[in-house]
């Protein structure tokens, strides 16, 4: 198994090489760049001097492979740059937002598996009942509506109730409090962000789960148990339940992946400061650096998901044997 | 001091700012205590004010930093009104013909490293403006061109000494962006410590940045202006999209957004809130313009371009408009409420500001006519901003199409979009803009002339610049103001370079509890907040 970790992870470094170059590249593409945002964006005074002069500041004059090179070469100096717009490390700019969508990524998760599992199971179990219909069309509804548009739906709401009732209109904090300094702060603000994110990400889990266990519920070893007399319960859960997760903890660890630097709407709608919100004022400011290195860091986190989720298959079907 | 335009300047003060309660606040007393919070729709770049143009670093930064002169706190709306910061008394007059400035520095006068600010102090920083090392970025050198020297005989004075007479020195040296900084920290650290570190005067301590998050500032208990600030700190919490600037203040997480909101907005908020929530509006010194590129036929003639400004309707335009954008003011080459600015009468006599729409249109389709240029087909490049690119790009399509001409709208994200106007110059005509901090006509309407940085319409016209060359020389505002008007005609009329649109309206809404603050004609003014303070009995 081991020998299969290394082995995947030396396969990492490829495809690092060649999402760095795309990256690379394809920020290059897009017309226009950071000193033409940032002296020009205002409307103020600025002249061709001044853009030259930041363009050299910032080593947008190098040719193209000295530019890669210095993107790439920091990879073995342990030096991320500099944010383009900042001026401040990246990593610092990075490792900063990390937690916040870090936090937002397991609360949004745990929201999903908590609705998710439940009730894909009692959806396959009731199947065809009215139960049944009530699940799919909440998790379809889930799958329809956008979770920034719940996100607007949440914060207006609880503006327009609060006034009604109490007379004073109150809404999530918009400021980031870390759990450890005031975890009530922290709860206030980011449980509206989970429960919109994490309602669309359990409608996927939840239709996936109870295909996955009607499918299993239909195999010859559950028939087996039944015929056994075991109890519905145990059957469910020992013996139905382990083998049909393995598709819902790929969409699972996925869609986690995905939360790490794809919140970019939810985030603006709650003004939380994270790796969704960076990724789209890096990119409208066209700071190539820290766009380069975020999506870095979306590439390794999809990269580190898809080993993990192999792993966990490994370890929820024992038949499952890597060498 | 009151400028050279004592008389007018009241006038225009009276007319500027509409805030209704503004007359109120002016007679309550200030409280002390509490903390402001506000939101920025903005990021921070560096820390460093004179390299940089954004608001996002003006609002919640310019707490911490002094300047030589600034905006009279009392009286912002005026144009024309400065007062002495760190210098002491009143702002001076000139001497020797116009071409001397000297200031006496402020006693008492400290950085929040407990080091005394003096003239020395301020020649570093203006020379480091004025005067930038090769390699040192500075963005507003070009509007100190007129200036030779900047002298300190001693540590109390610093003299200022023009190359010639002109009035755009006074108005460029209250530029909020003009911080003093401590000549010891650029002696010690270099030009880039700025950009990373904070080392002012101001009326608050820096605390702490949280990057893409807030800046937090505390009182400076040893600030030079006695008695202030009134709040013990501030909050300035970055929340780049509108929306969230909306909620923030109807939730009651900020008090205020200093930028501005449409109308509409505006009118959703107070209809939630009530008198919980203070309305001030202002002519904004930003206005959208139409830039022709006269490197493309058929756009190199004239009567083209005059039958393009011929076709829009300013004024009904205006009246329509403002309900749905933040613009409003008809206007031509300066600042609407400026005394060098043209009066209605004025313009009225302008192509394309003519009272009678029709005849306007008449003579607009009769000159494509005679230009061959009756079925005109082109492309706007337009910028992908709501407000006001889109709504004025969407409206000047529709005027033009009165005229029978035919015009498609390429809208871009501001990268690509800046890109197609400075850079690949493919365009046919471009919306532009021109956004300045303090109302300086003089400098601002370098804009029309071909040699400026900032055209990009691709022509040269030897007349507009040296009516602009006197216009710079000038000292005598009559004067400036006549010469004024003759530029005014040959760039908007006569030629039609470079078309105006709408000027812009700003419009604030913060809590009323916040008071002391009174709009401006620019979101980059009068943001020091040592004269705010939060009214205990309305929070």
């Amino acid at each position: 198994m081991s020998k299969y970790i290394l082995h995947r992870l030396l396969l990492t470094i490829p495809t690092l090489f060649g999402a760095a170059l795309l990256v690379f590249l394809l920020m290059r593409a897009v017309p226009g760049d950071v000193c033409e945002i940032r002296l020009f964006g205002t409307g103020l005074y600025a002249d061709q001097e001044q853009l030259d002069q930041c363009r050299d500041k910032l080593g947008l004059n190098k040719p193209m492979p000295l530019q890669f090179w210095d993107f790439v070469s920091g990879y073995f100096t342990g030096d991320l740059g500099e944010s383009m717009w900042t001026g401040k490390p990246v990593a610092e700019e990075i490792g900063l937002r990390f937690q916040l969508s870090m936090q937002l990524a397991i609360m949004a998760t745990a929201v999903a598996v908590i609705i998710a599992i439940p009730l894909g199971i009692i959806s396959a179990v009731k199947q065809n009942t009215w139960i049944d219909y009530l699940v799919r069309a909440f998790s379809i509804a889930g799958i329809a509506i956008p979770s920034f548009w719940l996100g607007i739906v949440i914060i207006l709401g609880l503006l327009i109730i609060t006034q009604a009732w109490f007379g004073i209109p109150w809404m999530p904090p918009i400021e980031y409090v870390s759990p450890f300094e005031d975890p009530m702060e922290n709860l206030a603000q980011l449980i509206w962000p989970a429960v919109a994110t994490g309602y669309r990400y359990s409608a996927v889990a939840t239709r996936m789960t109870r295909s996955a266990l009607l499918e299993v519920l239909r195999e010859d070893y559950v028939r087996t148990a039944r015929a056994k007399g075991l109890l519905e319960k145990v059957i469910i859960n020992r013996h139905a339940l382990k083998n049909s997760l393995l598709p819902v903890v790929t969409i699972i660890a996925l869609e986690f992946a995905f939360l790490m630097g794809g919140l970019v709407v939810t985030e603006q709608v709650f003004n939380l400061n994270g790796l969704g919100k960076l990724f789209v004022e890096a990119v409208l400011q066209h700071d190539f650096t820290l766009t380069q290195q975020l999506v870095m860091l979306v590439v390794v986190i999809f990269v580190l998901t898809n080993l993990f989720i192999d792993i966990m298959y490994a370890w929820l079907d024992p038949r499952i044997r890597y060498s | 001091m009151r400028f050279n335009y004592r008389s007018v300047a009241a006038a225009v003060a009276l007319g500027c700012a509409v805030g209704t309660t503004q007359t109120a606040l002016a007679q309550e007393t200030p409280q002390r205590g509490g903390i402001l919070n506000f939101v920025v729709p903005s990021t921070i770049p560096s820390y460093d004010a004179h390299r940089e143009t954004t608001f996002g670093v003006i609002h919640p930064m310019a707490p911490f930093y002094s300047l030589l002169i600034r905006v009279n706190p009392a009286n912002p709306a005026s144009p024309t009104d400065f007062v002495c910061d760190v210098c002491d008394g009143t702002v001076p007059e000139p001497t020797d013909g116009g071409t001397v400035y000297t200031f006496k520095i402020r006693d008492g006068v400290k950085f929040h490293d407990g080091k005394p600010l003096d003239a020395y102090d301020v020649k570093a920083t203006y020379d480091k403006i004025i005067f930038p090392p090769e390699g040192v970025p500075s963005s507003r050198k070009a509007f100190f061109s007129m200036v030779d020297a900047v002298e300190a005989p001693d540590a109390r004075t610093v003299v200022f000494k023009l190359k010639y007479p002109s009035g755009a020195f006074v108005p460029a040296l209250a530029t909020p962006f003009n911080w003093i900084y401590s000549k010891k920290d650029l002696d010690e650290h270099g030009y880039e410590w700025h950009t990373k570190n904070i080392n002012g005067s101001g009326p608050f301590l820096f605390v702490q940045e949280q990057p893409g998050a807030f800046v937090e500032g505390k009182r400076n208990p040893n600030y030079h202006h006695e008695g202030r600030p009134y709040i013990d700190g501030f909050k300035a919490i970055q929340a780049p999209k509108m929306a969230v600037n909306l909620q923030a203040i109807r939730g009651d997480r900020a008090a205020a957004q200093f930028r501005g909101f449409p109308p509409k907005a505006v009118d959703d908020l107070v209809k939630a809130l009530g008198d919980k929530i203070t309305v001030q509006t202002s002519d904004w010194n930003c206005v959208l313009l139409t830039t022709i590129n006269q490197n493309r036929k058929p756009f190199d003639d004239a009567r083209v371009r005059r039958a393009l400004t011929l076709a829009v309707d300013r004024w009904g335009g205006s009246q329509y408009l403002s309900k749905i954008a933040i613009v409003k003011t008809v206007g031509g080459v300066a600042f609407p409420n400026h005394p060098l600015a043209a009066t209605s009468e004025e313009l009225q006599q302008l192509a394309g500001y003519y009272p009678d729409l029709e005849k306007s249109r008449e003579m607009a389709r009769k000159l494509l006519a005679d230009a061959g240029q009756s079925n005109l087909k082109f492309e706007l490049n337009n910028r992908g901003v709501d407000q006001p690119y889109k709504v004025v790009g969407t409206w000047l399509i529709d005027q033009w199409k009165q005229v029978g001409l035919d015009v498609t709208q390429r809208v871009q994200p501001s990268g690509p979009f800046y890109d197609t106007l400075r850079k690949k110059r493919d365009f046919d005509i471009s919306m532009d803009f021109n956004c300045q901090s303090v109302v300086n006509p003089i400098a601002d309407v370098t804009k029309w002339l071909g040699s400026a940085g900032n055209n990009f319409g691709g022509y040269e016209d030897p007349i507009l610049e040296e009516l602009y060359d006197n216009l710079a020389r000038e000292g005598d505002p009559a004067k400036q103001r006549k010469i004024l008007r003759q530029y005014e005609e040959r760039a908007l009329s006569d030629q039609a370079h470079l078309l105006v649109t709408l000027w812009w309206n700003r419009i604030t809404a913060h809590r009323s509890y916040f008071k002391g603050w009174k709009i401006s004609p620019s979101h980059y003014l009068d943001q020091q907040l040592d004269n705010v303070w939060l009214d205990k009995s309305l929070m």
